[in-house]
């Protein structure tokens, strides 16, 4: 008789364990990128079509097949993001001509807001708008700022999970501009 | 004349009675989308930038579903306190209940079967084996001389 009791009490115990794993695992750090590129591989960087900051148009990663991409995830209330800036749109400006850009991508953020941050901050480069972060969790993002460096291919050859300076970009963009080019 | 001044004195009255949306009424169900924390207990600067948001649509004279619906288009779905009603998010929903339905299950189900046995089975207890029932009495008929 006790069987027949509690089998139901197990099964809903079991259920509940299965989606507490299913809920922590989906909710957690994505770090498979960063594994790989530290085993040297190169990865497909995730695509899709966001809305253009400031327009109505949609924009992607793949509008900018055959270029060195150096892709920016930012808001305009996170300071370190604001820090290095100057430094992109630096590095946006100086790319150009050998087939590379900076693309911007602002999460989680107040258009009105974002777009009066680029304005003081004077930067010209595209940003896309990730508005539930569901694009860059692809990327394993789950801090600001970050910065990932795509080669011609499509291919994430590099990533930081924090600020950047001149010499990550040194060491990290500067040969896959090379290459190719 | 003097009906049509009245409904719009009428209708005037109707919509000054109307309470207007406050920062508060509307914190409490909002999260801070950085630190994942209840936005009036939040001081992260876009918990800041999030409230500047709350208070520019207040002064628009936007309602309160009206600012969550400009916040979600903003900040995506997981600017809302309350969790969403598709994907894992149905979970929050679902799983209060079924445990609630698995508990009352339960309760009826020993109910019945407590009720089905009278006097209890402890009340009743194992029978003897037939050397201790032979002792048992020998022993009672001992007290009973």
């Amino acid at each position: 008789m006790r069987p027949r009791v509690y089998w139901p009490v197990s099964l809903a115990a079991a259920a509940l364990v299965a989606l507490l794993t299913y809920g922590v695992a989906s909710t957690g750090e994505d770090r498979s990128i960063d594994s790989k590129l530290a085993a040297g591989d190169r990865v497909e960087a995730p695509v899709r079509d966001l809305p253009v900051l400031g327009s109505d148009a949609t924009g992607s990663l793949a509008d900018h097949a055959g270029k060195v991409v150096v892709l920016n995830v930012w808001a305009s209330w996170c300071e370190p993001c604001k820090t290095e800036m100057p430094l992109l749109q630096k590095t946006h400006e100086r790319i150009q001509d050998r087939g590379g850009l900076v693309l911007g991508i602002d999460m989680q953020d107040s258009t009105e807001r974002a777009l009066a941050f680029l304005e003081e901050e004077g930067i010209e480069f595209e940003s896309l708008r990730d508005v539930d972060r569901e694009y860059v969790r692809e990327f394993g993002v789950n801090q600001y700022p970050e910065t990932f460096v795509i080669d011609r291919e499509g291919r994430i050859t590099a990533l930081k999970r924090g600020p950047i300076d001149q010499a990550w970009l040194d060491e990290h963009l500067e040969p896959v501009l090379e290459e190719g080019a | 004349m003097r009906y049509l001044l009245a409904l719009l004195l009428l209708v005037g009255l109707t919509a000054a009675a109307e309470p207007q949306v406050t920062l508060p009424d509307i914190e409490d169900e909002v999260m801070c989308v950085e630190c994942r924390t209840a936005l009036n207990v939040s001081s992260a600067p876009v918990a800041d930038q999030e409230r500047a948001f709350i208070r520019d649509r207040i002064a628009e004279g936007m309602t309160k579903d009206e600012i969550k619906a400009a916040l979600v288009s903003e900040y995506g779905p997981d600017v809302l306190a309350e969790p969403g009603d598709d994907g894992f998010d149905l979970a929050a929903w679902l799983v209060p209940g079924a445990l609630v339905a698995l508990a009352a299950g339960g309760v009826i189900l020993l109910a019945g079967r407590w009720r089905r046995a009278p006097g209890g089975a402890s009340a009743q207890g194992p029978e003897l084996d037939p050397a201790d029932a032979q002792r048992l009495d020998a022993e009672l008929s001992a007290f009973d001389r």
